[in-house]
């Protein structure tokens, strides 16, 4: 579903991917690890379409379509979502309102009609429910004021309405508590089937006890540079990047 | 009240003046002719024309000595330069000072004939055509009136309803005839005739306005004006409005209209004054639209406004809101007078500029009562290359013991070249006040609209949700309609600025 050929990309002057490939089918879960700066939240910009970053190289297909080609939104409409490492503050924007709008924005541009307030809300019901959130987060503006863990629910949260074909978590683990990141990684599984794909960026090995990718990738200065299965992980847990010197 | 009934005063007042007129006439000095039974007067101003003024409305002597007064006042003041405007230099003999409601000389044919701009924007602010007649000043749109209010009898059975409370609801010139000891009592007591430059141009020349009593204990049985603010928009480049609330009174008053209006009179001077006494409430709401000019800045209104509140009773409050996106040159600073102990006094505001506007807006709260209370929220938003100051006085007299006021002055830009600026003058006299002050100054993220894109909102759509969310504060205290309605106005105010 998602091709990626050797994308080069950089901020500036600052060239960040390297000639980075990666291969996704429908339904699987790839996890990539590797060091600090070492490109991984880039290639989520890359995808996402963010403007500052500029691919020099390279291409992206996305079920059929050239996703480069593509603006912001009509990536996210075509089923591309991120879950920000760092989701930013949208001051007196409602967070249920602010969701609405983007549902509805993805149905109109796919041609189908808005959603209802009422279906909406059971949804909204029912998925807060899910990820264990506290219903006054759905009426305070969007991520302000939120704790580090409850901006990264909210996130996932986002996602189960959104329903994306696509979804990359940039570090959703990092800043949860240890029943969070359960009920995180719940609400990710649930969303798991045989049409959706992942991107699961992370640090830590024990994220992926939980959600279990079906390969591991290590990113290193803007390029792939191994690729295992979930043992991979582990392994790394136990060696660090250090080898990469070499 | 209904414009059927200006006309049919004025077709009297015509009748009974003939003979005022004469006189009139040959007072004129040479080279001035104006002809009395003619709808609009000639450019010029002089004290000829204050009195031809004064006479086509019927006026008694107090009022036209009034007028006199304030235009010989005015003779002798200068042009304020104080505020962070660059205001071109205004011919006030290139103006007419007197033009009567119902002509029609410019007005267009039919909608066919009015600028598709400027209907573009009625159909997205969801404006019905019949009431898209009056607002772009379609010749006869006295049918459309007709068909708007299905004829006299709403707007009687809103009368009758005043009437019933004992509440006075009229034109400013209609009081004069029918109130005057009220207008006498009140006239200028807020906004004295010498209180600066434009209030006292609008003392001498005044064209019409409102004027609203609310008798003691009496809570206005509707929001004013809703239902009016069609029927009373002719009044002029040079309103007057005074509104009274005896003691216990309560009344919510909404001027504007979101649809911007066809005008041809470039400067607008108003005069606001209100009178609160002991435990009264005046919510004055506030949606200003006037044309703000071109994409190159050419045209616009120069809007001069005066407005004031006097606290004068205990437990008096009143509540300023206003929403001002129009107007090539805004000039406004809606004050409030806490004489009364433990009243309290309220400024919400947002104002917007676009492309090469000029806004200089803010407030004044003068503490002099004990325990008096102010709130201050000012909301700025700045894009294209227009410029948006702040300016708010707080003051706290000796005598006020226990003063408070909070002042909250947020600015938003949008884009590279708009200025925000802001400043907050603070005057303490007394120990005892507690005086908070905040400011921000923040711009619409690239983060924030990566963020609302990826989610799949357009950026469009992106910045009006943000901005909405930043005026949020000052939206609340809007009456419910208008709060709807100012967000669709701010929408269309900043097309074009965001991309
Ligand atoms: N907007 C930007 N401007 C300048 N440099 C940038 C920008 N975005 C990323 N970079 C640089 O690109 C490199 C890769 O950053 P990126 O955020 O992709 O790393 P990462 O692998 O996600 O790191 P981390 O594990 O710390 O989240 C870093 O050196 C970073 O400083
Ligand atoms: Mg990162």
């Amino acid at each position: 579903m998602l091709n990626i050929k050797n994308i080069h990309a950089q901020v500036g002057e600052n060239k960040i991917l390297k000639g980075l490939n990666l291969n996704i089918k429908p339904g699987e879960v790839h996890a990539i690890m590797g060091p600090n700066g070492s490109g991984k939240s880039t290639l989520g910009n890359v995808l996402a379409g963010m403007e500052k970053v500029e691919v020099t190289d390279g291409s992206v297909d996305f079920l059929g379509k050239n996703l480069l080609d593509l603006e912001i939104e009509e990536r996210a409409a075509e089923g591309v979502f991120m879950a920000f490492q760092y989701p930013v503050e949208i001051p007196g924007v409602n967070n249920m309102y602010f969701l609405r709008a983007a549902l509805n924005a993805q149905l109109k541009y796919r041609g189908e009609p808005e959603i209802n307030s009422s279906v909406f809300l059971k949804l909204v019901r029912e998925k807060i429910k899910m990820m264990n959130m506290r219903d006054d987060l759905l009426r305070r503006p969007v991520n302000e004021g939120f704790s580090g863990g409850e901006k990264k629910r909210n996130e996932i949260f986002q996602m189960s309405i959104l329903e994306p074909k696509l979804a990359i978590l940039d570090e959703t683990d990092s800043g949860l508590d240890i029943d969070a990141l359960k009920i995180v990684s719940d609400g990710v599984n649930q969303l798991r089937n045989e049409d959706r794909s992942f991107i699961v960026i992370t640090h830590y090995q024990r994220l992926l006890d939980y959600i279990v990718p079906d390969y591991v990738h290590v990113l290193s200065d803007g390029k792939i540079v191994r690729t295992g299965d979930k043992s991979l992980a582990l392994e790394l847990e136990e060696t660090g990047y250090g080898w990469l010197e070499k | 009240m209904s414009e059927q009934v200006i006309e049919t005063k004025q077709a009297q007042v015509q009748q009974e003046n003939a003979e005022v007129h004469k006189r009139v006439a040959q007072t004129y000095k040479d080279g001035f002719v104006t002809d009395i039974e003619s709808d609009t007067f000639p450019p010029g101003l002089n004290e000829d024309v204050i009195r031809a003024i004064s006479a086509k409305k019927n006026e008694p002597q107090w009022m036209l000595d009034w007028r006199l007064k304030a235009y010989e006042k005015w003779l002798t003041m200068e042009q304020p330069n104080w505020a962070k405007l660059k205001i071109p230099e205004i011919d006030f003999n290139a103006i007419s000072y007197f033009s009567s409601p119902k002509s029609d000389e410019n007005a267009p044919e039919t909608l066919a004939d009015v600028d598709p701009k400027l209907l573009e924007t009625y159909a997205k602010l969801g404006v019905p055509l019949h009431e898209q007649e009056i607002l772009a000043g379609v010749k006869k749109t006295k049918v459309a009136v007709d068909v708007v209010f299905d004829s006299v009898s709403v707007t009687t059975t809103f009368k009758k309803e005043l009437k019933a409370a004992g509440v006075i609801f009229c034109s400013f010139s209609e009081a004069v005839q029918d109130h005057p000891e009220l207008v006498k009592q009140y006239l200028g007591q807020v906004v004295p005739i010498g209180d600066n430059y434009f209030s006292a141009l609008n003392a001498a020349v005044f064209s019409d306005g409102s004027f609203v009593y609310i008798p003691k204990n009496t809570r206005c049985p509707m929001e004013l004006s809703t239902y009016f603010r069609i029927n009373e928009m002719n009044t002029g480049q040079f309103e007057r409005t005074l509104i009274i609330a005896d003691d216990g009174a309560e009344v919510s008053y909404l001027e504007g209209c979101t649809a911007p209006m066809r005008d041809e009179n470039q400067l607008h001077a108003a005069v606001v004054e209100l009178f609160i006494l002991d435990n009264a409430k005046i919510k004055y709401s506030t949606v200003q639209n006037w044309y703000p000019g071109d994409e190159e800045g050419k045209g616009g209104i120069y809007n001069f406004v005066t407005k004031r509140a006097a606290c004068n009773g205990v437990n008096a409050k009143v509540s300023w809101t206003q929403v001002e996106t129009g107007s090539a040159i805004t000039w406004k600073y809606p004050s409030c007078v806490l004489r009364g102990d433990n009243s309290r006094g309220e400024f919400y505001s947002v104002a917007l500029t676009n492309n090469y506007q000029q806004a200089d807006t803010g407030t004044k709260m003068i503490h002099l009562g004990k325990n008096t209370k102010s709130t201050i929220i000012s909301k700025g938003i700045s894009a294209g290359k227009s410029h948006n100051t702040y300016r708010g006085l707080v003051r706290i007299s000796k005598k006020a013991e226990g003063a408070r006021n909070h002042t909250q002055c947020d600015s938003l830009l949008i884009g590279k070249n708009c200025g925000a600026h802001t400043f907050p003058y603070i005057e303490c006299s007394n120990n005892s006040a507690q005086l908070e002050h905040e400011a921000t100054t923040s711009k619409i993220s690239e983060d924030q609209l990566f963020y609302c894109k990826q989610r799949g909102i357009t950026e469009e759509d992106a910045t009006s949700m943000i901005v909405d969310g930043f005026c949020k504060e000052v939206f609340k205290e809007l009456p419910m309609e208008f709060a709807v309605e100012a967000k669709a106005l701010l929408d269309i105010s900043l097309e074009g600025a965001v991309g």
